[in-house]
């Protein structure tokens, strides 16, 4: 799992808690033990240690603390935080420490000479090190130098001590707001602009910081405190805070805070201009009592199908997915019935058999079903606490599920909207599933699979790199003994790859390819059938035996030779359509990007098949079959999209770049730093059509092909565009409340943002930009239909399926530091919602897919690409067409 | 050569071929029959406790047992043998009741043995030129597991006294003229990085820099170190020491050791490095996997693009080194794989923000 934020357990921290310092002072340290436990199984990922208090003697207290936190693996298995001002007692930390800690914190404080010393230590005893913003004049307050001091730090890191930028975390300072002194006012602002410069400007460097600190002046008041948490969190964590010293169980999620808190709360954080007579601090003070108690619920009136019985209320919310009355429906059906339990085999199961009824003949869509399921996930979660109890009293307990699967996205995969969706719908079928989330490697996930004695392990992946990784599990089963079911699916996997790569390296059960959400119960419950098991598999054996057969044939069309495919090149006369020069050069970032903008430029179209309805937008709305799900799922995507432009969910931060750029004869785009064109600071690979052209005029393309060989200047593009800062947070937290519908949805927009983003974009790069079709004026539809001039190909796609090339762009575009963008193992973008992409501008420039390539070109790139045959084949596997 | 040319001549060697370390001391030393008179020799004769068994004393009381073994492991083909100290620090040799200045020797003289073999060779065969690597073994005392049953906290060694062990055992392994360090057998990792900060403190103050090889141990099918680790978190945990090579030996034989090899294989930016014993222990304690047998398993992680550094630990001989190194002879080695930078911690797991 890669968390975007990460929360530092603080209860182990005797200035952050009276509780702990009573213990640690008292020398109860198995009680001490138990508080780190809690925490680490509240899901904390590190868990900071600090025992600064000077009734101890703290250097003993922190290295007995530790010796006894190694002795508890189900503690040690998480990175601590040793944390203390006193430099002698980080160093009793370090000695006992057997995994790579965080020193929180060094600063030049003391002057460079001391800072540059704790750093070597540091970094010889194998830490990492949060540096706080504080030198000889003292703690930062200002934007300015917060910035100046983190950079001067990160300076001295960096190019005099060798420090890895990656090990660096700065703490900029949080300072309490809303203190009646004026200066105090701006210092989140502060916070929060310092934050963004340093994450745009000092590569790999991390923040973080102890949030509890803001909201100071409210001492006592533990719900605004909370809000204040939450609010200051939000926008932090927007700017590029990593990870800070948070109470994190205790937040409330900032969408709940009542609007009217939340925004006086938010008019102290962000020190905006006052909106009453009085100060933002004095408006919050004079609120914040009402807010000491809990907020009030929301009343909602009555409906006609309210007056049936409580079993058709349940089944009527049920398929139409309403969730307002199921707590109350749920209780009054508890009570009819003898036991907690009969209410989910009696009436909701009954519910969710129409619902499946409806599904399975076609009257339901999926985005219907993943509503009904919300419905049934929140009535047994009212009803839990019942079983449990009942089961605590000696009762049978809890619902005994059809199955049980285990689902993930594999190691350097972010995407997983089609996971979820597969999720849910297994959910409503009485399947349990145990979602082990996005970028999960072999180990966690056979870890996983062990422990819960799963039925079948599902995995899922979006991008090509992650077939291999699939691969890998497959045989890290086999290697390990396992005998149940292995699923297959994602946007890249396929049957054939299934056939070919997966299921020779697993022989103990049967490899399955689903390929879509609504295949996947079918699958699920043959393979659980006591009598239609054997004839499912020997089925699928023999059809994958098939395919193989067939795959080992090899392509039997002709093919070219990589040097007759250089020949039959595409040919443009660079002298009669000159291409143009770009407006700029070097980079242009635009961070944000207005939403709103984005918002236009939409493609529904995918939206909609994102959910497996199918046909053109805006028709899809009117169709026969799927009309009314679209409309549904339609307007509640609008209503979501208005809270996200709104409520500014998301943020846009995209970056475009242009660049002097000459083809090779190699098929290669060099990239030169000025127009000099004397200094290459990047090639470009590309990669050519193998397939024999039957016709004269039909070239052997590849992307170079469209870039003016030298002597003729031409230029090329690069653009990296991100639409998800925020979504993975926001999917995160419908999720935890039950609400994989909005999850879902959520992350089904910030996809469409993205690309909308990368539409946007190519279009203000086409007409101002790089304006080399500055009368263009298309309207959406001719937009999406590609009617443009110049083309925007993405690494990984068909013009180009090596994902390894997004690493010179990366690069190039200085996108890491400029967008918040990352680039996992397997080239996947993070946030998820993100798109990159090379800019030709040429007219003749168009779109193609490169196809299946022989071993001579593989071999040829592999030179190019400073690679080894091996790894060449090993990233463009998807495309061989023989096998190495 | 100068040893810069020689650590040159290393790194290029690696980038070639798979190179090839020796095999066990253990079991070698062993088949000699050595009686206590051996093992004291003239300088030890009236110390006052039993010597037998003290297999590092022997660089000082029968260096030419010690020579002809440097001998047998380059002639079956070994590019790389070790130093005998594997157990020369103050804290392992106080069983023996040895002082300071008699471990300092054992490590002086073993370096100067290994340095005179591997010079030799590379004089006879100047083609492939042999390298000797200073072994930095593990201690009978441990920084992250108790002492004492009845109390977690308890440790019967600090973290200074490891350090100060391990640092004057590196400084007499340099000035004997070793080519690198492996630090090798690791159970815990805390004491490892004691080691490492003693290597990188000295280099601080001068002492020249040597390649690093960094060795854990993988001790049963659990799949973690002793101290609880799994290879990746191992992995964060000492990378900081830049190693020339990082992998994992002994414990387990060839076959059970392959996954954790090939996880290092994944994540590691050094050279990966394994030697497995031959096969596990019978129910007499012995190792009954044939040279062909191991070699067999081995050629099979070359082949598949995992190791860059091959040899045998407990139970293997010269004959099993012959035979790795007839085997995996011109297959490529492992190719570095480039990861992206993210800050990753460990505890007893891993953990990455990236």
């Amino acid at each position: 799992m890669t968390p975007t934020f990460i929360n530092i357990g603080e209860r182990t921290n005797v200035t952050g808690s009276a509780k702990f310092r009573k213990l640690i002072v008292e020398g109860n340290y198995p009680e001490a033990l138990s508080v780190a436990r809690q925490q680490v199984e509240a899901g904390a990922q590190v868990i900071d240690i600090n025992m600064d208090e000077g009734l101890l003697d703290s250097v003993q207290a922190m290295r007995t603390y530790l010796n006894l936190l190694a002795a508890e693996p189900d503690i040690a298995r998480v990175p601590v935080m040793i944390d203390s001002s006193k430099w002698e007692v980080i160093e009793a930390g370090l000695k006992c420490v057997q995994g790579k800690a965080i020193v929180n914190s060094i600063s030049m404080k003391e002057g460079e000479e001391t800072f540059r010393h704790h750093a070597r230590e540091c970094l010889k005893y194998g830490a990492a090190v949060v540096v706080m913003a504080f030198d000889e004049l003292g703690q930062a307050d200002t934007a300015a130098r917060k910035v100046e001091i983190c950079t001067r730090a990160y300076r001295i890191l960096v190019d005099e001590v060798g420090f890895p930028p990656e090990d660096i975390i700065f703490d900029p300072n949080i300072f309490a707001v809303a203190t009646g002194i004026e200066e105090h006012d701006n210092y989140a602002v502060d916070f929060i602009e310092a934050t963004k410069t340093i994450k745009q400007t000092l590569p790999f460097a991390r923040i973080s910081g102890g949030v509890s600190n803001v909201s100071f002046s409210f001492r006592g008041n533990e719900p605004v405190r909370r809000a204040i948490h939450s609010v200051f969190l939000y926008h932090a964590i927007k700017a590029g805070m990593d990870m800070g010293i948070v109470n994190a169980g205790d937040l409330p999620v900032y969408d709940d805070i009542d609007p009217e808190l939340r925004q006086a709360v938010e008019d102290v954080i962000l020190n905006r201009p006052q909106r009453h007579n009085v100060s933002n601090t004095e408006y919050l003070v004079e609120l914040a009592p009402k807010y000491k108690g809990e907020k009030g619920q929301a009343q909602v009136a009555n409906l006609a199908w309210r007056e049936g019985s409580v079993e058709e209320r349940l089944k009527h919310a049920l398929v139409h997915g309403i969730t307002e009355f199921i707590e109350t429906d749920t209780e009054e059906a508890r009570q009819a019935a003898e036991r907690p339990l009969h209410v989910i085999e009696g009436p909701l199961m009954a519910g969710m058999n129409v619902v499946g009824d409806l599904f399975g003949s076609g009257k339901m869509f999926l985005p219907q079903v993943v509503k009904s399921a919300r419905v049934m996930k929140q009535s047994v979660a009212y009803l839990m606490p019942f079983m449990e109890a009942e089961k605590a009293a000696g009762g049978e307990g809890t619902h005994q599920a059809a199955g049980k699967v285990l689902m993930a996205t594999v190691k350097g995969d972010v995407h997983d909207i089609g996971k979820n969706i597969v999720g849910v719908v297994l959910q409503c079928n009485n399947y349990e599933v145990i979602d082990l989330g996005v970028m999960v490697p072999a180990d966690r996930i056979l870890e996983e699979a062990k422990k819960h004695k799963v039925d079948m392990i599902g995995l899922s992946g979006l991008i090509t790199p992650s077939l291999d990784e699939m691969v890998f599990v497959a045989r890290e089963m086999q290697r390990q003994g396992f005998d149940i079911p292995l699923l297959i699916g994602g946007a890249t996997t396929s049957k054939t790859h299934t056939a070919v790569k997966i299921e020779p390296g697993y022989s103990n059960n049967q490899v399955v390819y689903v390929l879509d959400a609504s295949r996947a119960v079918g699958v699920v419950s043959n393979l659980l059938s006591e009598t239609e098991r054997d004839s499912f598999v020997a089925e699928t054996k023999a059809d994958y035996e098939r395919v193989r057969a067939s795959y080992g044939r090899g392509n039997s069309q002709p093919r070219a030779t990589l040097g007759e495919a250089r020949q039959n090149h595409y040919r443009i006369d660079f002298l009669a359509e000159a291409p143009v020069k770009p407006s700029f050069l070097g980079l242009k970032t635009f961070s944000p990007y207005d939403l709103d903008d984005l918002a236009a430029h939409i493609d529904w179209t995918p939206f909609f098949a994102t959910w497996e309805l199918a046909g053109r937008f805006p028709a899809i709305l009117e169709d026969d079959i799927v009309g009314e799900a679209a409309r549904g799922l339609y307007k509640d995507a609008q209503a979501m999209l208005k809270r996200i432009l709104d409520e500014k969910w998301f943020e846009a931060r995209g970056v475009v770049g242009f660049w002097p750029a000459n083809a090779n004869g190699d098929d290669d785009i060099e990239v030169y730093a000025d127009e000099s064109r004397a200094k290459t600071i990047a090639t470009f690979h590309t990669l050519r059509q193998q397939m024999k052209k039957a016709r004269a005029d039909q070239a052997n393309l590849a992307l170079s092909d469209f870039i003016a060989p030298k002597g003729t200047p031409d230029w090329i593009g690069g653009f990296a565009v991100t639409a998800g800062h925020g979504e993975m947070e926001i999917a995160r937290d419908f999720k935890a409340r039950g609400d994989d519908y909005n999850a879902i949805l959520a992350t089904a927009l910030a996809d469409r943002l993205a690309e909308a983003f990368a539409e946007a974009l190519h279009k203000r790069v086409r007409r101002e930009l790089w304006g080399y079709a500055a009368d263009e004026d298309l309207d959406l539809d001719g937009l999406i239909g590609e009617k443009y001039k110049g083309i925007r190909p993405a690494p990984g796609y068909p013009a180009q399926p090596d994902h390894t090339e997004k690493w010179t762009l990366f690069d190039l575009l200085d996108a890491r530091a400029r967008t918040g963008m990352e680039l996992t193992e397997s080239l996947a973008m993070t946030p998820p919602a993100s798109v990159s992409g090379l800019y030709f501008a040429h007219p003749k420039a168009h779109y193609f897919g490169v196809g299946k390539i022989e071993k001579d070109q593989v071999e040829d790139y592999a030179r190019r690409k400073g690679w080894t045959v091996e790894e060449a084949e090993r990233w463009l596997s998807p495309i061989l067409n023989y096998v190495p | 050569m100068t040893r810069a040319d020689r650590i040159a001549a290393l790194k290029a060697a690696a980038k070639e071929r798979i190179l090839i370390l020796d095999g066990s001391w253990g079991v070698m030393i062993q088949r000699r029959g050595l009686d206590e008179d051996d093992f004291r020799g003239k300088r030890f004769a009236h110390h006052n406790v039993q010597l037998k068994g003290n297999n590092d004393i022997l660089c000082l009381t029968r260096p030419d047992i010690i020579s002809d073994l440097h001998d047998q492991y380059f002639g079956a083909g070994a590019d790389i043998s070790e130093t005998n100290t594997f157990s020369a620090t103050t804290i392992a040799q106080d069983d023996y009741q040895l002082d300071a200045q008699a471990v300092w020797d054992i490590n002086l003289e073993g370096a100067k043995l290994a340095r005179a073999a591997a010079d030799r060779w590379t004089a006879k065969e100047p083609q492939k030129p042999r390298f000797a690597a200073g072994s930095i073994g593990p201690l009978n005392k441990m920084l992250s597991m108790s002492s004492d049953v009845n109390d977690p906290g308890a440790r019967s060694v600090t973290f200074d006294e490891v350090y100060e062990a391990y640092r004057q055992q590196i400084r007499a392994l340099n000035e004997g003229g070793v080519d690198l360090y492996l630090i090798e057998t690791i159970t815990d990792t805390l004491n490892c990085k004691a080691a490492i900060k003693a290597i990188l403190d000295l280099a601080d103050e001068g002492l020249e820099k040597l390649p690093i090889w960094i060795s854990g141990t993988i001790t049963d099918r659990s799949g973690r170190t002793l101290s609880g680790q799994t290879a990746e978190a191992f992995w964060n945990s000492v990378k900081h020491a830049r190693p020339f090579a990082v992998g994992f030996n002994c414990a387990l034989g060839a076959d059970l050791m392959r996954p954790h090899i090939a996880e290092m294989a994944r994540i590691a930016d050094c050279l990966v490095a394994a030697y497995p014993n031959a096969g596990l222990p019978n129910a007499m304690g012995q190792y009954d996997e044939q040279p062909h047998e191991t070699a067999h398993e081995l050629h099979e992680w070359a082949k598949d693009g995992i190791v860059n550094i091959l040899g045998g630990c407990c139970g293997t001989t010269p004959d099993h080194i012959r035979h790795v190194a007839d085997e995996v002879r011109g297959v490529k080695p492992r190719a570095i794989p480039e990861r992206p930078r993210a800050l990753r911690l460990a505890g007893l797991e891993p953990f990455e923000l990236s």
